[in-house]
């Protein structure tokens, strides 16, 4: 049997359902990608110099002493072995136990990470709308007063730290007008509204910074679909500018403005973990930040590896969304 | 280029660059006290004598700013050096040799940017020794990323240009037509880039300060100072904010300069968009 009777069969499925194709493609890479995170995360970072015994001993540091700690860590065991254990236990939501304090790593991550991913969820839902709608005004009144004051304000924005965002709005808003709280704990049995109280302050800082990003990019993708022909067009024939935007540029800016926010829902991760450790927010971000400075490596690794998961998990919506945008797939010839 | 033509904001840019700059070169003649000198009162408030009032340990803030710049802006621009010149050299390896090199480097690189810088840079400093080539090796790997891939970009697509086709035809060799055709036409973007990872820079090492992962105390940076200051802030003491603002401000002027070269660029280019 030749070669291209063995695939015969998936280019023809490939030619009549391209979309379906498209797709399946792509979740096969990001299960591909995801995997060799994993390959990176674990084996990478253990193959870097640097041993947790050895710091974690400091002066004490006897031969028995670091050889008791590895064998009681499981640390002399070969790499490869260590990998598959700890791949099969992760792929069951099992990420061992902390080195540090000996505590369920999994029972940890349950409770934060729905803490963080509550905080995050806001953010988005506030910045993505919002930051959509600039980005369409900016371009509507290009080069006049609302797009330079949008284009200064952003470029500001931009430039901030999140950690000086975030105690800026605690020294206005909780010291000179008191009127949200810090810091922002939660716990378990606290109804929706008070949790919503206590995340108002970290949300607003998330939202500020991710929101100038996500703007001017929607701003530079939607200006690019601008200058294209049938824009030109839609101009010449006297549509009006509103319109011509939402009527013909948006449709095609579509696919590029949800790889933006998909890009920027990074800058949300990235965020997440300072803006928790500003306001002390019980989530997954200040959880790996105590962990690293402590090189408790099973927790670092298991944070690393469920944030690597998320933003992989985005980016493949992102495309096949934008894969579900694009009219070419959508109708085969 | 007339000099008239430069915008405001490149020149209140150029000049905030500059005084950091300076600042960073001669701290130990311009600073007031020295940078772990202790002078008075935990948080003492602002006076004419201390003109941004004293930090957690009771140093001045003003200096320990000035000292700041120097550890700020050495490592951010190490860094960036270093990234750059590690991106470049990947990406023209990757772009000259096309075939399985150019497959396999653009691969790895894909899988380093699957995961958010900072994330990744906790990750690896989880293990890593904590000392400051470390962190600029971490924070320069992590970087060059971005670097390749704009790096790889360019240089496939002036490679095929017809000036560089001509050069070649010309008969003149490798080096001469990298330094005389391809680097002049590409400058404009890469100087862009560079700024904007600088500014980049400047931001992940605060950040990575601020969450006590960067530069070590006693040795000032800012990203550290705001650390250092953080619980003032409850109390109404604004010692955090100032380095944040130091930062903040710095990173503006960086970014407005890059805005200026981003927009030239373009206009460069042609066409009706500006973006």
């Amino acid at each position: 049997m030749n070669l291209s009777n063995m695939f015969g069969p998936f280019i023809a499925f490939a030619r009549r359902f391209p979309l379906a194709t498209n797709i399946i493609r792509r979740l096969l890479l990001s299960v591909v990608l995801l995997w060799a995170v994993t390959v990176m995360i674990f084996i990478g970072v253990e193959a870097l110099p640097g041993d947790f015994a050895t710091t974690y001993l400091g002066q004490a540091a006897t031969p028995e002493a670091v050889a008791n700690i590895r064998s009681d860590l499981g640390l002399d065991q070969p790499l490869l072995t260590r990998y598959g254990d700890w791949l099969a236990n992760a792929v069951t939501g099992d990420f061992g136990n902390s080195w540090a304090s000996g505590k369920s790593v999994s029972d940890q991550i349950e409770k934060r990470l729905g803490n963080s991913l509550f905080l995050a969820l806001f953010a988005a839902l506030i910045a993505v709308p919002l930051s959509v709608s600039l980005g369409v005004i900016a371009v509507r009144y290009r080069n006049r007063v609302p797009d330079k004051v949008i284009n200064i304000l952003s470029l500001a924005a931009v430039s901030l730290p999140e950690f000086f965002v975030g105690y800026l709005l605690i020294m206005l808003f909780v010291v000179t007008f008191p009127t949200a709280m810090f810091p922002s704990t939660v716990y378990d049995d606290m109804d929706f509204l008070s949790r919503l109280e206590a995340i108002a302050l970290p949300v607003t800082t998330l939202v500020l910074v991710v929101l100038a990003h996500m703007m001017r990019m929607t701003r530079a993708a939607i200006i690019q679909v601008m200058s294209s022909a049938y824009m030109e067009t839609a101009e010449l024939k006297g549509l009006d500018g509103l319109r011509m935007i939402i009527k013909h540029a948006a449709p095609n800016a579509l696919a590029p403005i949800i790889n933006v926010v998909a890009l920027n829902l990074a800058y949300l991760i990235v965020g997440v973990v300072v803006v928790e450790v500003v306001f002390v927010y019980p989530g997954m971000g200040q959880y790996m930040v105590d962990a690293v400075t402590v090189r408790d490596l099973p927790v670092v690794q298991a944070c690393g590896l469920i944030f690597a998961a998320i933003y992989i998990s985005l980016n493949m919506i992102a495309d096949i969304l934008a894969i579900l945008a694009n009219p070419r797939l959508r109708h085969p010839r | 280029m007339r000099l008239k033509e430069i915008p405001v904001s490149v020149w209140i840019g150029v000049t905030g660059i500059a005084i950091v700059v300076i600042c960073a070169l001669f701290a130990p003649w311009i600073a007031p006290y020295g940078e772990t000198e202790v002078v008075g009162d935990v948080w003492g408030p602002a006076s004419a004598e201390f003109l941004f009032g004293l930090d957690n340990l009771g140093r001045d803030i003003l200096s320990r700013l000035i000292f700041g710049a120097r550890t700020t802006i050495f490592v951010a621009l190490s860094a960036t050096l270093l990234s750059f010149s590690l991106g470049i050299v990947m990406s023209f390896i990757a772009a000259t040799n096309r075939g399985w090199i150019d497959l396999g480097l653009s691969r790895i690189n894909d899988l380093m940017m699957s995961i958010p810088s900072l994330i990744f840079a906790l990750v690896v400093l989880a293990t890593l020794p904590q000392n400051l080539p470390t962190l600029i090796l971490v924070m320069a790997v992590l970087d060059s990323t971005r670097v390749f891939r704009l790096g790889r970009a360019v240089a496939l697509d002036v490679a095929v240009m017809d000036f560089v086709e001509a050069a070649r035809l010309r008969g003149e060799g490798t080096i001469w037509i990298i330094f005389k055709e391809i680097l002049p036409n590409t400058l404009s973007p890469l100087l862009a880039e560079f700024g904007l990872r600088f500014a980049f820079a400047i931001l992940f090492l605060s950040t990575l300060s601020f969450l006590g992962l960067g530069i070590q105390p006693p040795s000032a940076d800012w990203g550290g100072m705001v650390k250092d200051n953080k619980d003032g802030i409850i109390f109404g003491i604004s010692a955090a904010l100032v380095p944040g603002a130091a930062i903040a401000v710095l990173t503006i002027c960086v970014n407005m300069v890059v805005d200026w070269l981003l927009r030239r660029t373009s206009s460069l280019k042609g066409g009706r968009g500006d973006a």
